[in-house]
């Protein structure tokens, strides 16, 4: 189980997260809308200890991430972890392969090299790709990286994954196959997943619950049916995907980078 | 017009504030890279695969350039020694000391490592840099490693092992350089060249030179990964850091050179 309670995020004058409060249950998908800039990767870089929030706690398992300082104990609580970038953000150096086993080096000592090759087929296989363990990450389409991106987060077999944009970049049938492909970890791997996006088509196919987060605040947390008729007027305009309503776009969205720790 | 005078000033303070308080900053993280390389050091496994591929795209590929440069600053100063001493003296006298200790104790040293800087210190800050802004350094941490651990430590690693010896063939193309010239140009035998350079340098002439390297390499390693991994903003952050990178090295390399050559001289290693 995931429980974020008041986090607090601010990069200089701009305060990101507000008061984050959310519980993600073992076993579910937790589906995290809203517009940009409005704080959502920053809960995700959050809750994997990317990025350090100034209030309060994302406490996983019991561990708090907020409260662990040195890198042996927030290596080891990562290790729980499979994190899926919005752009892949697959080593352009390595082939395929190479980027699918990169964790188990170091995420599972216990395995011997020589089983890396085969693994690295069998999590390929898991996101339906095949013969492309030797290409190199310029070589393939932008659906190919997202698919090896989640191949690779899920090759130590992580009991949490976290979903960055997972469909963000890709036309619609693909951002569909990627959808099919979460759920299908999902069952397979019964892991607990938080998945960030904009994209409420594959929002209602995955979720098991939608936390809708506004100005760093979450707005509501519900069923995606409930989402899907919701009456709250932030929420259904952005699900419909309006311009006029309560929520105002800026024209800077400002959501910077984190720094390193 | 006081009024607006004092909001000036006000505003220039400011800005010079903001740029030493940015200064200091990233003075502080450099220093924080540095500790952090030394702990790492000392707590992980070495990524040795790493620092050969390392070594190789630094030191091998670096090398053609390296030695081609030396050898035609040999062949000037050769030119350049021959010429004023023929001159001065009617005969040109001492090319190969000339040649030898400016190779040897300076010129060498501080030209391959402008060299390297400028070839293996922009690709790795521009490597880096673009790992930065693609997400590929946070990617690290979520895999169970370390940027340190995986990017900074091999490359300053690779930059110890590998500019040593370049600076030493360096050394060798250099003097070598200088010998064409002085055998084509004004008839030296290289006999008298080879005598010149054996009669008048020591070992501790060699080892003034090849002691500098290691700190060049410490310079233009770190440099080049700190503001790699220190890159903000996309192609155009990338494009910045390349660049200071590539600068700042030099610029230090040439700065610390002094220091070192009068610490040198103070341990009477000259």
């Amino acid at each position: 189980m995931i429980e974020a309670q008041g986090v607090k995020k601010s990069f200089g004058k701009h305060h990101i997260l507000r008061g984050v409060d959310l519980i993600v249950e073992t076993g579910e998908t937790l589906v995290i809308i809203g517009g940009s800039g409005c704080g959502k990767s920053t809960f995700l870089k959050s809750v994997i200890g990317l990025i350090r929030p100034q209030e309060g706690s994302i406490t996983v398992d019991g561990v708090d991430i907020t409260r662990l300082s040195d890198e042996a104990s927030i290596a080891q609580y990562r290790k729980n972890f499979g994190y899926l970038f919005q752009e892949g953000a697959l080593f352009d150096s390595l082939t395929v392969w190479e980027n699918v086993i990169f964790g188990l080096r170091y995420l599972a000592d216990d395995i011997p090299s020589s089983r890396y090759r085969k693994i690295a087929k069998e999590k390929l296989a898991l996101v339906g790709l095949k013969d492309v363990e030797d290409f190199m990450p310029s070589e393939l389409s932008g659906g190919m990286k997202k698919r090896v991106a989640l191949a690779r987060a899920i090759a130590a077999e992580p009991s949490y994954i976290l979903y960055d944009e997972p469909t963000t970049g890709l036309d619609p049938i693909m951002s569909d196959v990627i959808s099919d492909l979460i759920l299908d970890l999902q069952k397979k791997l019964k892991v607990t997943s938080i998945a960030v996006t904009h994209d409420m088509k594959s929002a209602y196919k995955i979720a098991s619950r939608i936390a809708m987060l506004h100005e760093g605040r979450v707005l509501g947390v519900a069923h995606p049916e409930v989402i899907r008729v919701s009456t709250n007027p932030y929420i259904r305009q952005f699900v419909d995907g309006l311009s006029q309503g309560p929520i105002q776009m800026k024209l800077k969205d400002y959501e910077p980078e984190p720094e390193p720790r | 017009m006081i009024k607006h005078l004092i909001d000036l000033f006000d505003s220039l303070l400011g800005a010079i504030g903001g740029h030493v308080l940015e200064i200091i900053e990233g003075m502080g993280q450099f220093a924080f890279l540095i500790r952090s390389t030394v702990q790492w050091l000392l707590r992980a496994r070495v990524e040795w695969g790493q620092v050969l591929r390392q070594m190789l795209f630094i030191g091998a590929q670096s090398m053609p350039v390296t030695t081609m440069t030396t050898f035609f600053t040999g062949m000037v100063l050769a030119l350049q020694s021959g010429s004023s001493s023929k001159h001065f003296f009617n005969e040109p006298l001492f090319i190969g000391t000339v040649v030898s200790f400016s190779m040897v104790m300076e010129l060498s040293p501080v030209m391959t490592s402008l060299v390297v800087s400028g070839r293996a210190g922009a690709a790795i800050a521009a490597e880096l840099g673009t790992m930065k802004v693609t997400e590929q350094v946070d990617a690290l941490y979520t895999l169970g490693t370390n940027p340190i651990r995986y990017l900074v430590i091999p490359r300053v690693l690779a930059f110890l092992f590998v500019l040593p010896v370049l600076i030493v063939v360096s050394d060798f193309s250099g003097v070598l350089g200088g010998w064409v010239v002085a055998n084509a140009k004004f008839r030296i035998s290289p006999n008298v060249y080879w005598h010149d350079i054996v009669d008048n340098m020591e070992i501790k002439h060699f080892f003034h030179g090849f002691l500098k390297t290691f700190v060049f390499a410490f310079i233009i390693s770190f440099i080049s990964c700190y503001k790699g991994i220190s890159t903000r903003g996309g192609a155009q952050g990338v494009g910045k850091s390349t660049t200071e990178a590539v600068v700042y090295s030099m610029v230090c390399v040439l700065v610390t050179d002094y220091f070192v050559t009068a610490i040198l001289v103070a341990l009477g290693i000259t």
